[in-house]
């Protein structure tokens, strides 16, 4: 429509500019509804399955983990007995980055941020009780990843669970964390290589299995913009999938178990679209692209959640509101999985209390707000099927443009990417220190004379990281020695011969080989990742002013 | 030292986490403010900040923490700093630091503590009037 000139433009965050009023015209000059399909059909504009929530609502999975596996244990049992249907793995850093807890390294930082692993003994340990089959795992681990899978499907298999049967998802997206979270440990190439192991491992000998969920959330988080985060996500699942084919593995084995993680903090509208438009750009991608032929291989499957950037730390319980916001752009837009960052997660790591109420958040959608009920509620809105078509040519340009410079491997691998987030997250911080870009409570509406009400901390208990330590050392004197060390030389030998590693992982961690050890010797033939330090992007672009 | 050398700042990540978007965007303030600045990147230990603030010949040595082990980490290099003849540079911190904790980051020898929500132009106008 024909904007009123009084009217000051207004762009969203991916910089498209929004009307005061959209009607048909708009949605057929936007390229009309070519690509909106049916739910359950191609290209899957509006959902992957024909009768959506009506017929399994969105999974409820909580990031959480800290301390011990013991720890951790009691509060996955929690989050079950309160009504959670998955469970998300919060590990510690030392196990994040492939160190043992008794590594000089790892002191201050045991069971920190998450549950400590060191060896199967601890993943017994804190799924004890847990039925596999009923409750699907989320692994949030990239750097150590194949040696946590290995571990997972390793204690899955000894508590007699049916490996072709078993489901849950790893994060294992390490090209995610080179941009932004930096879990690394080595060096590009060899990282995508151990990707693709565990996709080629997976698909033979857990097909249900979800081995990666390639995130855009953390190259959100990191300064992209809501289109770059999905186009950049969709270039490093397409690294992943190359990986994968040039191995000889045909797309339509591997391409059902991709999964994805999006944020969703920001615009309600431009998050919506962002979803739509995505699912039917990665379903053209996998159909025209790669030659997919099964529907699943088309599917975006997607956790949507977090939203962590959105929230503040000025007045905490604001964040509440934020997130049951955000929770209701992830159940609109059709996400198989939910979960939500808690009101205090600025502060600490989550008090079952809030916890609790971001749970509840999500099941009150369900239960209550009739989000289940519909399938792609806001479908057949002038406004929303004009953005998501124009969210979807936005992503497509920028996959041609990262695709032109060389690739989204080569853009991060020369720490372009990261230099270009970071520019626009600097940009952005400059925006909502001006006022430019509104934040409640931050740059208006402060209470500034007002005590801010008290956020419960989280302990950090130094006995459970001693206790963490002496649990690994009696670990290492009741394993079998000499199988550990013919496992980790063949870890080795595997990793320098090229082969696939994971079975050799496989065999060491049930020899209760750490993850530490069998990290330093990969890292021995691999190297270890070094950052391209890069501060040359600048971003002058005027966000919505 | 003449006034007309740029400040020289190295900032480091201590520890294990990854968290460096906030790093990233102080460095940015930093170098517009008109400041040389080192960045070391990720994983830091005592020793490697150290090393490179010796060999960076900096004035401030500024910290991003983000993950919650600042003060077992902080505790660890203050002894370090000043053995390394580094105890009369300006020394600050920021990100996620929670209140009941600064006092002690301070006691510590971090002049400058910079929780979540600070503005740029305030830590490069700390660094401007406090630097050594």
């Amino acid at each position: 429509m024909k904007r009123d000139d009084e009217l000051r433009p207004v762009r969203n965050e991916s910089g498209i500019e929004i009307q005061p009023l959209y009607s048909a015209a708009d949605v057929e000059a936007s390229g009309g509804i070519a690509m909106l399909g049916e739910p359950g059909e191609y290209p899957f504009t509006r959902g992957i399955h024909p009768l959506m929530y009506r017929k399994q609502p969105f999974t409820m999975r909580q990031y959480t983990g800290f301390g011990n596996a013991a720890d951790t244990n009691q509060r996955f049992k929690f989050l079950i007995e309160n009504g959670q249907t998955g469970l998300n793995v919060a590990f510690d850093l030392p196990t994040q980055c492939g160190i043992d807890s008794d590594d000089p390294q790892a002191e201050g930082e045991i069971g920190r941020v998450g549950m400590a692993v060191d060896t199967l003994r601890d993943f017994e340990v804190a799924f004890a009780g847990i039925d596999l089959d009923k409750i699907t795992v989320s692994l949030t681990i990239n750097g150590a990843a194949a040696i946590l899978i290995a571990m997972y499907l390793a204690m899955a298999e000894k508590r007699g669970f049916d490996l072709k049967r078993l489901r849950g998802t790893a994060q294992n997206d390490i090209l995610k964390e080179f941009v932004g979270r930096g879990t690394w440990v080595f060096p590009v190439q060899p990282s995508i290589r151990l990707v693709g192991d565990t996709i080629e491992y997976c698909a033979e000998h857990a097909p249900k299995y979800s081995p990666v969920s390639v995130c855009g959330y953390h190259i959100r988080e990191s300064g992209a913009t809501p289109t770059q985060e999905m186009a950049w996500g969709f270039c490093i699942a397409r690294a992943y999938a190359d990986e994968v084919i040039k191995r000889g593995v045909p797309v339509d084995e591997f391409a059902g178990r991709l999964s994805y993680n999006f944020n969703i903090f920001g615009n309600i509208f431009e998050q919506v679209a962002k979803f739509r438009a995505g699912r039917g750009l990665w379903a053209k991608i996998m159909k025209e692209e790669y030659g997919a032929t099964r529907p699943g291989s088309m599917w975006l499957r997607m956790i949507a959640g977090g939203g962590g950037g959105g929230l503040t730390l000025e007045q905490p319980e604001n964040n509440i509101v934020r997130g049951a916001y955000y929770a209701l752009i992830a159940a609109l837009s059709g996400a198989q999985t939910m979960a939500l960052c808690c009101y205090d997660e600025a502060y600490t790591i989550p008090s079952e209390y809030a916890q609790r109420i971001s749970l509840r958040t999500m099941q009150m959608l369900v239960e209550e707000m009739g989000l289940a009920e519909t399938v792609d509620p806001l479908g057949g809105s002038f406004y929303v099927e004009t953005l998501t078509n124009q969210m979807r040519a936005e992503m497509e340009r920028v996959i041609a443009e990262t695709d032109a410079a060389g690739g989204i491997v080569k853009l991060v691998a020369e720490g372009a990417i990261q230099s270009r987030v970071s520019a626009q997250a600097y940009r952005m911080q400059r925006a909502i220190e001006s006022g430019a870009f509104p934040k409640v409570g931050v740059n208006r509406y402060r209470n500034d004379g007002e005590a801010a009400n008290k956020v419960e901390m989280h302990p950090y208990r130094i006995d459970d990281a001693r206790a963490q330590m002496a649990s690994l050392q009696q670990v290492r004197v009741e394993r079998d020695a000499v199988a550990v060390a013919r496992a980790l030389a063949r870890v080795e030998a595997d990793a320098r011969s090229g082969v696939n590693l994971m079975p050799a992982i496989v065999d060491a961690v049930k020899a209760y080989a750490s993850v530490g050890e069998i990290t330093q010797r990969m890292v021995g033939v691999f190297g270890r990742y070094v950052e391209p330090l890069r501060f040359d992007h600048r971003d002058e672009v005027e966000l919505a002013a | 030292m003449s006034q007309n050398k740029p400040i020289k700042v190295v900032l480091a990540k201590p520890g294990l986490d990854g968290h460096d978007q906030g790093a990233k965007v102080v460095v940015r303030a930093m170098m517009d403010a008109g400041f040389d600045v080192y960045y070391t990147g990720l994983r830091q230990t005592p020793e490697q900040v150290v090393a490179a603030a010796l060999r960076e010949k900096a004035d401030v040595i500024a910290l991003s923490s983000m993950a919650g082990s600042h003060l077992p980490f902080c505790t660890r290099l203050k002894p370090l700093l000043e053995a390394a003849g580094l105890g009369g540079k300006l020394w600050i911190i920021g990100g996620n630091l929670p209140a009941q904790d600064h006092d002690a980051l301070r006691a510590l020898g971090f002049k400058g503590v910079f929780q979540t929500g600070s503005k740029l132009d305030a830590i490069c106008d700390f660094i401007k009037a406090n630097r050594p």
